[in-house]
This record gives structure tokens, sequence and C-alpha cells, in this order.
């Protein structure tokens, strides 16, 4: 294992792996999850789900389960007030509000009960009685697009993602943009490549399962603790479904044990509210492994089709990408945001991107790390390799000929700032791997190229200058990945002092503003910007107290690097914690506070990968060799944690290339809800990652900063299906490339 | 998980009676690597859960010049753990450290991947091509079992309410002779076999022919099957590719798995002429370099 950095910029406190805060906590279990949170007279709740993935409600009867010693209370829908049309649907979350006419899948929450200890509310949930009128499931987006499939709901919202998407079919919406003339650019073309591809649904796999605590206090008011990405959406998608005041919920962020986007929105948090409201005692609810699988978010499964041309010396002239995203029960791929990134990576004069959000029985989607992208590059990076091929052309040199740099347009037509495209090519073009030949029967080596927007947004932080010149920070983004250190840094470079003297804490939704949550690459770049402006407001009053302490006037001090003084006379100066220590007396404490929405100065970026691999011809076992990844970071904020995040998104691209994958039977039931055999990568699976951390600064944000945790995970698959097309000769397109299907795939080229 | 009582019996008579009371619902608790979790799913129902490894006879795990006793509530590590067992019976020390992982390794016993009767067994493969035998305990006194006759189905065995697993002995090796275990699994850790093998061969004094040889296959049939007729058919054959190629095949026309959402019938029926084939190879290495 190795990590280089190309660094382009020196920084005092940026950069520099400083210890986080939080490491030693967590290394000796002190920190406190939303699982370990215990009240007095707390209940505990378990969830009664769906057996079938489609099917009428025809009656609950809950008596029997009430009857029984140490059951306190039960939920189910007719305890949600209706939910009026347009607010909460919006973000996709009526569900969570407990399934009232219809179970649209297998796992679909109908009721929890709240008793005295966990094991007697889960032997209560045998006691409710539900009647169901079992109903034909469909399981397959293209089936669901097909005239007479069944049909899940009356109307589909069309928000998706932020994007409206248009009505296609009872069960799918979609979305169509378009640039050039695409049968001109394929008749321009001297080579076509046209595939189909497939992806099943994974999880995001975090280890710890969703869990809250919930309070409700006699005036209504609730309290939850709970492990969530967005603390905002979820106080506001709660207060929206129990009909309360925004300040009548309040969400206390507990640490996360991951999250990867399958945080984001409230499944327990609504019904333990109800479940507490009517005990009068606080409700804690775990989710079990199997509830995790089955009642939450995964990533969508998908079916691609994808054409690209290009001119034999390179050029890419055209392309077309068809693509239906399984959503599960409820509308909201990641459709929006596929379209945007799916071709951006390279200028294509000519294309077309046609993307379907389709609804199917089976469990809602949520992002997971990049959402849709990794999908999509799956397919368009495999086209793009079997053109290399066809053309004849070094995978590198095809992709540095056609890469978006500084000033191409986006599909939206707004020009790249300074991007890293061709850096992280040629890094891997130059790095000790691609440059050592790779020798053996039956290995094979893969490149590939990921494209990622990255995210922008809402955020609100403030600054507490305290009398011996430390600060305390506090911010609203759950800690995913070691996010408070980030910020912290972008404040103590800011205002000029050692990250030691710096204290940052995550707090609830009432003692900070409007944060969105930590998803979309988004925390470090946004709340650290927050975090800047929240310095800067520091800086600002403190120049305001040194002018009013030397009496001048505010314009003739300056400050530089944590020193105030005045312009012109030398003898008038103060180190930070001098000034610090003057606060208290001479007109009270100083707080900087700020709101940020930069959604403007986002900086996308690129990541660029090569695999060795090496396959068993007998058992079609794919066995990774050797691995290198390159990705632009924008600015490094604390290296270590940036090759954190590098090795781990590798990783879970690994895993969702050659094993992951929901096991549906027939009739919708998933025969894989365990980590036995929902097979995610362990630690023998993955060889050591060499990293190689770029950083062209993106200009739109003081220090730099690009996105880092998403891009990470979506070239894996493409760069693998690649190299084992190298190692035996067959192209693979369906993920997961498990054993089985390697094998079966020589057995076809071997004509078993 | 409904609750249950809970004894830890410190001999094997009182575990016996231990066993024999509650209905026919008790259930002994070795590593709990399988119970546990069974009991929690609600797949396995115990009013009263026996622990094993308080019982000295259990917990055996000694050599000698007749064989190996091995205490049904012996964990995985103890046995990676004991060199001369690991040289007496290195196909044994293949299975122990593959099941799980080396924390499981630490808890689960050798007697209860055998009672758990899981058809994909890691251990369940050696025990049978090294002829081990199970001894029974329960009301009536006790029994002997040859370990290919102690499952009967998924998840069942010839144990009667009662009766409980006191060890499995196995035979010493004879001399140059040899065994192996492998299986396939998609990930290198912690996962369950989609096929595995199991190979015994005794080299004439040559050590170019097969004197004897047994084979066991592991989660491609409801039971780990003993696959005896490829085995048989390698009696007095020279030691070469072609031998073991006929053997693997052999052992292929008895698979009979299932398509689940581990593998393919097709998948794991080729790989078991794969796995046999390498099991044979190295088992072949082990008995030329005894």
């Amino acid at each position: 294992m190795s990590t280089t950095i190309e660094r382009s910029s020196q920084y005092k406190v940026i950069g520099k792996d400083v210890l986080r805060p939080d490491g030693v906590d967590k290394v000796t279990g002190r920190a406190v999850f939303a699982d370990d949170v215990h009240l007095n007279g707390m209940l505990h709740a378990k969830v009664l789900r769906s057996p079938h993935a489609h099917a009428k409600i025809r009656s609950i009867d809950v008596s029997e389960a009430l009857k029984m010693p140490g059951v306190r209370a039960v939920v189910t829908s007719e305890d949600f007030p209706p939910i009026p049309e347009g607010i909460v649907k919006e973000e996709g979350a009526a569900f969570f509000a407990l399934a009232s006419d219809k179970v649209l899948f297998r796992g679909h929450a109908v009721a929890a009960v709240a008793a005295d200890s966990p094991h007697v509310a889960d032997e209560a949930l045998s006691k409710i009685k539900v009647e169901y009128e079992v109903l034909k499931a469909v399981l397959d987006p293209r089936e669901a697009m097909e005239p007479g499939a069944p049909v899940l709901h009356e109307k589909l919202n069309p928000m998706s993602f932020g994007a409206r998407l248009e009505q296609h079919s009872p069960n799918a919406l979609q979305q169509i943009t378009s640039m050039g003339d695409i049968e001109q650019g394929f008749r321009e073309a001297d080579v076509v490549v046209e595939r189909e591809f497939t992806t099943k649904t994974v999880h995001q796999g975090y280890i710890e399962p969703q869990s809250c605590v919930v309070d409700t206090a006699p005036d209504g008011s609730v309290t939850i603790w709970s492990t969530c990405q967005g603390p905002f959406r979820h106080r506001d998608n709660t207060a929206d479904l129990l009909q309360l005041p925004q300040n009548k919920v309040k969400v206390i962020p507990t640490e996360i044990g991951g999250g990867f986007g399958g945080k984001e929105v409230p499944y327990l948090e609504p019904m333990a509210a109800i479940l507490s409201r009517k005990t009068g005692r606080p409700v804690k609810i775990t989710m079990s492994r199997s509830d995790v699988f089955e009642g939450t978010g995964p990533a969508c499964a998908s079916y691609m089709r994808v054409k690209f041309g290009a001119k034999k010396t390179g050029e890419l002239v055209a392309a077309h990408l068809y693509f239906c995203f399984e959503a599960g029960a409820f509308p909201g791929a990641p459709v929006g945001g596929a379209v945007g990134i799916g071709l951006g990576r390279y200028k294509i004069p000519n294309q077309l991107v046609e993307g379907f959000d389709v609804v199917v029985n089976k469990p809602r989607t949520q992002p997971y790390r990049a959402p849709g992208a990794t999908q999509i590059h799956f397919a368009t990076e495999g086209v793009v390799d079997e053109l290399c091929e066809k053309i004849g052309m070094d995978p590198i040199e095809f992709r540095l000929k056609n890469v978006v740099q500084e000033g191409d347009r986006n599909v939206q037509g707004v020009p790249f700032l300074r991007i890293g495209g061709v850096e992280v090519l040629e890094a891997i073009k130059n790095s000790d791997h691609y440059k050592t030949p790779l020798e053996g029967p039956n290995r094979g080596r893969g490149v590939a190229l990921g494209f990622w927007r990255n995210g922008g947004g809402m955020s609100s932080c403030s600054i507490s200058v305290h009398p011996d010149g430390t600060v305390s920070i506090i911010e609203g983004s759950p800690d995913l990945s070691g996010t408070r250190t980030g910020i912290g840094m972008q404040a103590a470079e800011t205002l000029g002092i050692p990250f030691e003297d710096v204290r940052i804490t995550v707090v609830d939704t009432d003692s900070v503003g409007y944060t969105m949550g930590s998803w979309g690459s988004r925390t470090s770049f946004a709340t650290g910007w927050a975090a800047i402006e929240a310095a800067r407001d520091v800086n600002l009053k403190m120049v305001e107290r040194a002018s009013s302490i030397w009496s001048v006037p505010p314009e003739e001090v300056e400050v530089s690097d944590g020193t105030f003084y005045h312009r012109d006379d030398g003898s008038k100066k103060f180190t930070f914690k001098q000034l610090a220590a003057r606060l208290n007396a001479t007109g009270g404490p100083v707080v900087g506070s700020s709101v940020v929405d930069p959604t403007r100065g986002v900086g996308p970026a690129f990541a660029a990968n090569v695999v060795d691999l090496e396959v068993d011809p007998e058992t079609g076992k794919v066995t990774i060799l050797r691995y290198t990844v390159a990705q632009d970071v924008g600015q490094a904020l604390h290296p270590g944690m940036v090759e954190g995040q590098l090795e781990g998104g590798t990783v879970q691209g690994i895993g969702w290339a050659l094993n992951e994958e929901y096991f549906f039977d027939n009739d919708g039931q998933m025969r894989n809800s365990s980590f036995l055999d929902y097979r995610m990568p362990v630690a023998l699976d993955v060889p050591m990652i060499d990293t190689i951390i770029i950083e062209v600064p993106n200009p739109g944000h003081p220090y730099g900063v690009r996105g880092v945790g998403e891009n990470n995970i979506i070239t894996p698959p493409a760069a693998i299906a690649a190299a084992i097309h190298n190692a035996i000769g067959v192209r693979m397109t369906d993920l997961p490339m498990s054993p089985g299907y390697v094998l079966q795939a020589l057995w076809q080229q071997n004509g078993h | 998980m409904i609750d249950f009582d809970y004894a830890v019996p410190t001999s094997l008579s009182e575990a016996v009676s231990l066993m024999g009371s509650n209905g026919g619902s008790a259930r002994m608790l070795a590593g709990g690597t399988d119970l546990l979790i069974m009991m929690r799913a609600g797949r396995r129902l115990a009013k009263l859960v026996v622990d094993a490894k308080s019982v000295p006879e259990l917990n055996e795990l000694s050599l000698t010049d007749s064989g190996l006793n091995l205490g049904a509530a012996t964990s995985c590590k103890r046995i990676w753990d004991d060199e001369p067992v690991v040289q007496a019976y290195p196909a044994l020390n293949d299975s122990a450290s593959i099941i799980g992982s080396v924390q499981i390794q630490g808890r689960a016993s050798v007697g209860g991947n055998l009672c758990n009767a899981a058809p994909s067994a890691d251990c369940t493969p050696t025990l049978i091509v090294h002829s081990g035998v199970c001894t029974i305990a329960g009301p009536n006194g006790t029994r002997q079992v040859p370990v290919e006759e102690f499952c009967t189905g998924p998840g069942t065995n010839v144990l009667q309410p009662g009766e409980l697993l006191v060890n499995i002995k196995l035979p010493s090796a004879p001399t140059n002779s040899g065994a192996h275990y492998l299986r396939f699994t998609p990930r290198n850790e912690m996962d369950i076999a989609v096929a595995g093998s199991a190979a015994f061969v005794q080299l004439d004094e040559s050590k170019q022919n097969f004197a004897s040889a047994r084979i066991s296959l592991a989660a491609v049939a409801p039971t780990p099957l003993f696959a005896k007729a490829a085995g048989d058919l390698l009696v007095g054959k020279p030691v070469n590719e072609e031998s073991i190629q006929q053997a693997a095949e052999a052992a292929k026309a008895v698979a009979k798995p299932i398509t689940d959402m581990r593998g393919t019938v097709d998948q794991r029926i080729h790989l078991v002429g794969v796995l046999t084939a390498r099991a044979l190879r190295k088992a072949v290495e082990r008995a030329r370099e005894a």
C-alpha cells in the first residue's frame, strides 16, 4: 500500500494529519450511538413487516397483542393523522407512516409494538392478525413498464431527487435530455458499440443498523435521538407526518456507524413518537440486520442499453444511453442525477439520454454513495473499453482524448471551471502499477474513469471564543467520515489558531441553523465553508474589539494568521489569545455565525482506477491482485482520512462488482437478508489499495475543497469488468460478476 | 427470542438427565454459533439450554496410538492450536480453520458443526473420510454411529430426544496416507460452502498406487455425502491425473444439489469435480510426504 499526494498548495493547518477528535471515543467504546441511549422507563418496540410483496390489507387486529403482559401500546397507520397532499409526498416519505390500504413490498412496515422488553415486543408481533388479499407483484422494471403490468400507485409523484420527471406509464416516470443529432452522429462514426447491461439491488451495508429513541412530552413535543445523516430532514418529515410545528420536534443526531445514503430518511422515528405519546414513556426501536435489508432503502437495480460511436482516431461522436432504475415501491431512484452525469465526463457532440424511474414491489431504494453513477459507469465505461479494443487504442489515451476539461460545457450548457480529469488519467498512466507489465495466464488489467458532480447546499455554523483563546464550534452535519475534523481545520486555518485549540461538536436541530444532511459529498465543502464564514465573522468582530480597545477606527486594524495589529502602529498588536483574554471585560464574548448555500462553487471531480486480477478458470472466482486509485480531491483537508475515503469507496465498489446482490425469489422475498449470505467483501477479499491523491484546487471554494466521499465507488465495477475481459476474453455485462456468472460466461465461450 | 432456562452440568450423567428432562425440548449449547442465531431467528425453540462446556467428556481432546478422541464440545481453535493433532490429521485442521472467522473458531465446536447437520458443514466430510465414529449417550446408555450415518436431512440427525453427542473417535491414520478438505466460497472468509470435498487416500508402499480412498462432499445433497463409489474405484489404480479425474466424475455422479442463493445445480456439480480432483491431489501430496 502506498499513498502519493500531488500537492499544489500549502496551509498551516489544512493538509496535515491532525488527531481526529472523535477517534479515542470510537476505539474505546465511549462514543454514544443511538442504541447506547437509555432513558428512564424506556420501552422497546419492534416492527411488524409485510410477508407479501404486494397485497391489500383487509384488516388488522391488534387485540391479542395488547393483552400480552408487558405490551404497552401498538401503532398502525390509523394512529397517524391524514397526510396532506404534497407535503411529505414530495420527500417520498409517506410510507414512514406505516402501510394503510396496501403493502407494496415484502418488509413494508405495517404495525409496531412497544413493550417492556424487546423480546416481549417480538413475541407480541406474532399475535397481531393481519388479513391480506395477495395481489400480483411486479419485480422487474422492464415488466413494470409493459402495458397490463400490476399497478402500484394511482398516481406517481413526479418529483425525484429535486428533478421533475414526466409520467411515462402507470409505473414509470422518465427524463430525457439530448444534444446535437445522434442519428447524424452515428453516421459519422467509424466504430459503433451497443450493449445491454444489468445490475442487481445492493445495500450500503453500514455496520450500525437504524436505531432511535423517541420521547414525547405531555405537551406533544418530541425529542428524537437518532442515527441519521440529515437531522433536519428527520425533523421535517416527522413534523409533517405528525402534523406538529417544526419547533416541537428536536432531533439529536448520535454518532453514526455508517450511512452511505441509507440513513437519510426516518423509517422508525414517526412510529416511535406515536408509541411514546400513547404510553407517556420513551421508546427505542433498533432494527435487526434482516429489518435493515428488507425494510430500508438499498441502491437501485438497473437495466441499461448503451450505444457509443467513435472515429477510428478515437474521438467520440455520438452516444445513446437508455436506462431504467428500479425505484422500489415508491418513485425516487436517482434518475435526474444519473441523466446529468451519465455521459458528463466526455466531450460527445451528439447525445441522447433517456432515464426511467420505475416502481416495482421491492423495498423503496435510497441513495448509495454517488447514487446511480456506479451503475451508469459500469455500462458506459464497458462500452468505452470495447471501443478502445475495436479501434486498437490504449484505454488511457482514448480517455485523455475525450475527457472534458476547463471551458467545456456540461449537459446543462454550463462551462466547467478547472477540473482534474486529465490529471487523474495522467497519474494512472505514470503510476508504477500501470508501468509494470502484468504477466501470467488468466490475468488481466483494466482501467476506468469516473465522474461525479458533488453537492453544495445550505449549512450553518457558529463559533464561540473563550477567554483563554480556545474556541468551540457547533455545526449540524452528522460526522460519517471525519468531517468534524476537516470542518474544524478550515475554521482553525481561517482563525490562524492551532487545530488543538478548536473543539467542534455536531449539535441538535434546536441548537444550530438549518443544515442539509451529510450526503452528496457536500459536508466538508459546504459546512466547511460555513465554518470559514463563521470564523471570518469572528475575525471581523475581534477586529472591531481591538479597534475599540485601541480607540482607533476598525478599518485601521488588520488580522493575519491569528494576529490582530494596527496597520501603521507596530506597538498595537494582539495575538488571538491576548485579544480573547480581553473580550469579556471589554463588551462581552465574541460569537461568530454563518449561513451558507454555496451551490455555485461546487467542484465536480474525477477518479481513475487501474486494477490487476486473476480469474480461476475452473471456478470462475476473481482474485484482485493489485489496485490503484487516483482521485482529484481539490484540496486534501486531512490526507489520512482522504486516503481512507478512497480505499473505502474502492472496497465497496469491489463488493458491488464481484459478489453483492439481493437474491429475490419469484415472490419478491429476499433470500439472503444476512451478512452471511449477502456477501460484502471481507479483509481477505481485497488487496492493499494504492492511492494517488490529486489536488486540483476547486476555484469555487476558499480552500479549493472538492467532495471526496463518493467518486471512489463509481469506477471499480467498470475497471474490474475490463480486467476480466483482458484475463479471459469475455465481456461481462451484468453485476455482480460472481463466480457462478463468470463460470457460465466461460462455459458459453467454450460452447459448453 | 423466547425466554429459556439455562443449565451448566458438570458431569456426563447430569447432562444426560438434563437432556431427558423438559419433554425432550432441551438443546445442547457448545459454542452457540448456530444455536443462538437460530433461536433468535425463531428457527429453533428450546425451553432448556444445556451448556456442554463444563462436562469433561465433551471437552476431551486426546491423541493416542489408537487415534483421536474428539470431545463434542471441542472448539475449532483447540484443534488448530494443537500441533500433534494438526500433524496427525491435517484435513481436520483444514476444516477447523475455515469455519466462520478466527473469532467464531474460538467458540464453534466440531461436534456442534456435526449436530447442526447443515449439508454445508465443513468438518463433517473430513470426519467421514477419516472413518469417524460418534459416541452417543442417552437415557438408555451409549451407542456408536458412524459419522456418515449421523445426519438424516438438513438440520436433522439420529439423536433421539434426550440423547447427546459425547465424542467422535477417529482411528489413527495408516502409513502412507493423507487427507485434505477444501470448499468453494465466493468470499475468502465468513462464508458458507457452495460445495466442498474431502478426500482421504492411502497409497501402497511404492506410493505410486492407491491402496484405499474415501471421498465425502459438502453442500450438494440434503446431508453431508459419503461418496463411497468414488473412493472405491481408486483402489489399485495408479496415482495419475486420469484416475483422479475418474474419481472426480464419480463424485459428480452422486451429487444431488439444489439451486439456491449460494449456487446453482450446474455450478455445484461442476465444482464437485474441480474440488474433488484438487482434494485428491493434495491428499496424495500429503501421503507422499508422510
